[in-house]
């Protein structure tokens, strides 16, 4: 994915876009979050645990959108870990219009925020609302689709720690198979959280047909902050979903919060793509690919698969579903065929354009 | 009205929650040694002045470059890079190509006109140097900078030593060799050729506070052959040196060369290029046990050099040399067989190493020769005060760059010797006796990740053909393009190089960004010590260190 062009004029740099600056570069195409700037929406003080990949999340994106609108947005917040890491009385930690909501009823108060904003004539103003997963695709799942089906014009951002860790631990929809949470211990035949359930929030959203659809992780932030880019260049509902690690309900070192998301990557467990009205459009290509034992094998949620014996089949079960991602959106070809039932429509491109590298 | 306290909450009011209470470990940034540093004989830092190279700014890197070594063009054409040996980069793809990118900055300097920074305040110390090799020439250049008057004295007609008279030219081209040598010279070196030393205890009575002894070695070693009246037998050194002073002697059709290290190597290409079809290299062990370096031996077997691996000349005679095939012991000795072979010769090359004429350090007090070569202390100073001696003549590898470190040494340890502080006049201590212990770093200590893919770039090289029809320089340099390809091909191991990812990644924003060349704090009221800025840290410049509790 990087060029290394050897002719005129030299487009090689020590880091390329792989890091967050590259001091070699044009500022101007360095990464927002390197901007002296930025508007670190979420600013220092809150009590998020250390080395958390959701605070750290909120920002990349918050600070992409408010660049991507000129700081004219308002924020819809979903209860959960980012509200009340963010928020306790009597403290905010945030530097954008922000809005607390219900746990589950975030989408329906971005609607309504959207709304409220036409009836005005403001359509300067835009709407971010986010939570995380528990919010996203359990508690508000039904606001969320309805939001969609109304093409609302919102963006919604789910931040995806893979269960409720606020309340402690407990199990949520997008936690995957085998990991342990406090309702799904390590006891019993099959340890840990079953395989064959659970949603891919993403899917759901591609399949309402909505503007835009990306996935992303905060590994790469580069792409994270292009997707908020695009995401805001679409009127209508649009759906984000953000992969971000969490040490506390993990069971990983703090300093491990974006080496684990780059090995969800990475291994092909959790696909980065992007969608437009219903299409999938492009991949992010997996860069040095690993198994998925690399993942799993520095989180205590997974720690059962490897003591105090070696579980195979159940480590096999997880490199399968990473093996089946990465045949569904090509992530490892160099040009990918994108298995696709429906005719391609007639403006989407015959295969996804590898995302454009800053070289 | 009353309002809602929601309403009135100040913007990012959390600023009042000093979340750096929760810290057990801070980050700190620090300067650690990269990899080539340490390997460099010469002391050169590669990684200083690779970055400033990556920005584009090579008369900065040059600059940073001849702070230790004056020879950048020389040592970018006959160095064997163990900086490159030890370049991280090499276990992600293939390591970054030091000496290209030093040789380009010679090279520039040159074709610019670029100085080397002025002598030091004079001390009125004056300082005799015996020798103008790699050693002497380093030694001199760092003597003047320090402020001590230097004089050069030499026994062949130009200066150069080894680098003149050792390496032929199509390895090191001669206006590159005097360009560089001028350019000591201009900081106010005398330098007096044809003008052998024979007393060192005689030249130390002519008043100098220092004599510093840089005299090689520069006699072939004559292993017995035994050999027919008509054999005609030379010795590489000599072979090599009539070569550099124009000569170009008749050695046949069929040239045996006898040795393993680099000058056999040398003698056998040399010979190829005076007319020999047939240059073949006799030698006594594999090549793996070759002391020739590798890409020397590559280069040679290019241009149609033979080698005859484990063998032994047994004797010589007009047109003909019988080889003894050996075989390795377990020691990995090699043992004679008995069979022997008689091989067409019209001239046998002796290349079985090299010694140092130490006759004018003979019955100087103190003094003290093992093996050959002058005994001398840490300072490298010999057992006669105020006699220091370096490079080849004393218990060394024997390099050039060698030669050059140990100049820059001596340079330090004369001004010691001599009252001075033993640095230069900049902040930078050139070339420290012994290693800096700060650590070094191991490939583990990176992040790789964040390094763009990027293959070597290859200099180009002449034709086969070109290159064994004369002495044309065979090894050619890199284009400005691939010159800084090939810098930004640095991990910058250790050292910040501002990729802004401990600002980017820091969930607490609590890295400060001082901007361009600034680099970063933490602010420590915010920072909750998790670490994600040292592990995400490409280079390894950041160490996670524990609060005291």
């Amino acid at each position: 994915m990087t060029t290394t062009d050897l002719g005129m004029p030299v487009k090689y740099y020590q880091v390329g876009s792989w890091a967050v600056g590259n001091r070699l570069l044009d500022p101007e195409r360095r990464s927002g979050q390197s901007r002296l700037d930025r508007s670190n929406a979420l600013t220092s003080g809150h009590r998020a645990c250390r080395g958390c990949g959701e605070a750290l999340g909120a920002r990349y994106v918050l600070d992409a959108a408010m660049r991507a609108t000129g700081g004219r947005m308002v924020t819809v917040n979903a209860t959960g870990c980012l509200e009340v890491f963010s928020t306790p009385y009597p403290e905010t930690s945030w530097r954008v219009p922000w809005l607390h909501s219900l746990f589950g009823n975030a989408p329906a108060v971005a609607s309504g925020v959207a709304a409220g904003l036409r009836a005005l004539g403001r359509d300067d103003v835009r709407v971010v609302a986010q939570g995380g997963d528990g919010g996203t695709v359990d508690i508000g799942m039904g606001a969320l689709s309805g939001m969609f089906e109304r093409d609302d014009d919102v963006l919604y951002v789910c931040y995806d720690n893979g269960g409720y860790m606020n309340t402690g631990v407990q199990r949520s929809g997008a936690t995957p198979p085998a990991a342990r949470t406090a309702t799904t211990q390590v006891v019993g035949p099959e340890p840990g959280n079953v395989f064959g359930q659970g949603k891919d929030m993403a899917r759901i959203a591609i399949a309402h047909d909505v503007r835009y659809v990306a996935t992303a992780s905060i590994a790469d932030l580069r792409d994270l902050e292009e997707k908020v880019t695009r995401a805001m260049s679409f009127h209508g509902a649009r759906y984000l979903h953000v992969l971000v690690p969490c040490p506390l309900g993990w069971g990983t070192e703090s300093a491990a919060t974006v080496r684990t998301a780059r090995l969800a990557v990475e291994s092909g467990f959790f696909p980065v793509i992007e969608a437009v009205e219903g299409e999938v459009t492009s991949v992010r290509r997996i860069r040095r690919r690993v198994p998925v034992e690399d993942y799993l094998v520095d989180q205590g949620r997974f720690a059962h698969l490897f003591k105090p014996v070696r579980r195979q089949e159940v480590i096999d079960h997880l490199q399968a579903i990473a093996d089946r991602n990465i045949a569904r959106y090509g992530l490892v070809e160099p040009v990918a065929a994108l298995p696709s039932s429906a005719p391609p429509a007639p403006t989407a491109p015959p295969a996804p354009p590898v995302r454009p590298e800053v070289p | 009205m009353d309002r809602s306290f929601a309403t009135t909450l100040a913007v990012g009011s959390s600023l009042a929650n000093r979340t750096g209470a929760w810290r057990t470990e801070r980050p700190e940034y620090v300067h650690r040694i990269a990899p080539c540093g340490t390997a460099c004989p010469a002391f050169e830092d590669p990684q200083a002045w690779l970055y400033a190279a990556e920005a584009g700014e090579y008369e900065t890197a040059w600059r940073t470059l001849v702070e230790r070594n004056p020879f950048p063009a020389v040592m970018g054409r006959v160095c064997y890079h163990p900086c490159q040996t030890a370049c991280n980069r090499s276990f992600l793809d293939e390591a970054v190509g030091i000496n290209a990118v030093e040789r380009f900055l010679g090279d520039l300097a040159l074709e610019q006109g670029w100085v080397l920074p002025e002598a030091g305040e004079p001390t009125g110390r004056r300082v005799l140097v015996v020798g103008a090799g790699p050693a002497g020439l380093s030694a001199a250049y760092h003597l003047r900078r320090l402020g001590h008057e230097v004089t050069v004295r030499d026994g062949g007609h130009e200066p150069g030593g080894m680098m003149r008279y050792g390496i032929p030219t199509y390895r090191l081209p001669r206006d590159v060799l005097d360009g560089e040598v001028a350019r000591i010279v201009a900081t106010g070196v005398r330098i007096e050729t044809d003008t052998p030393v024979t007393d060192a205890e005689a030249a130390l009575a002519e008043g100098w506070d220092a004599v510093f002894l840089a005299v090689g070695a520069q006699l072939g070693r004559r292993a017995y052959v035994p050999a027919g009246e008509a054999a005609r037998i030379l010795d590489a050194v000599t072979l090599l040196h009539d070569v550099a002073e124009g000569a170009r002697p008749v050695l046949g059709r069929r040239v045996l060369v006898y040795g393993g290290g680099n000058t056999a190597v040398d003698a056998a290409r040399t010979a190829r290029r005076l007319g020999a079809t047939e240059s073949v290299i006799v030698y006594r062990r594999t090549r793996d046990r070759m002391p020739a370096h590798d890409d020397e031996v590559a280069q040679a077997l290019d241009e149609g050099i033979q080698v005859r691996w484990l063998s032994t000349v047994a004797h010589a005679d007009a047109g003909v040399v019988r080889v003894e095939r050996m075989e390795l012991d377990e020691s990995g000795f090699p043992q004679p067989t008995g069979e022997l072979e008689d091989l067409e010769a019209d001239t046998l090359v002796l290349a079985v190493g090299q010694e140092a004429d130490l006759a004018l350090v003979a019955g100087v007090p103190g003094v003290e020769v093992v093996d050959g070569v002058v005994q001398v202390d840490g300072n490298l100073m010999t057992g006669r005060p105020g006699l220091f001696a370096g490079g080849d003549a004393t218990p060394t590898e024997r390099s050039v760059t060698v030669g050059i470190g140990h100049g820059a040494r001596a340079a330090r340890a004369i001004d010691a010797y001599l009252g001075g502080p033993g640095v230069t006049p900049t902040t930078s201590p050139v070339a420290p006796n012994a290693r800096p212990t700060a650590t070094v770093v191991t490939y583990d200590l990176l992040n790789p990740w964040y390094y763009a893919d990027a293959p070597h770039a290859v200099r180009p090289r002449l034709e086969t053909a070109r290159r064994t029809s004369g002495f044309e320089e065979v090894v050619q340099g890199l284009t400005t393009d691939t010159a800084l390809f090939e810098a930004r091909r640095c991990l910058s191991c250790g050292s910040c190089f501002e990729c802004d990812n401990c600002y980017g990644v820091c969930p607490d924003d609590a890295v400060i960004k001082l901007g361009p060349g600034g680099r970063y704090e933490i602010d420590l009221d915010y920072c909750k010590g998790c670490g994600l800025c040292a592990a995400e840290c490409p280079a390894g410049a950041i160490e996670m260190v524990a609060e005291p509790t």
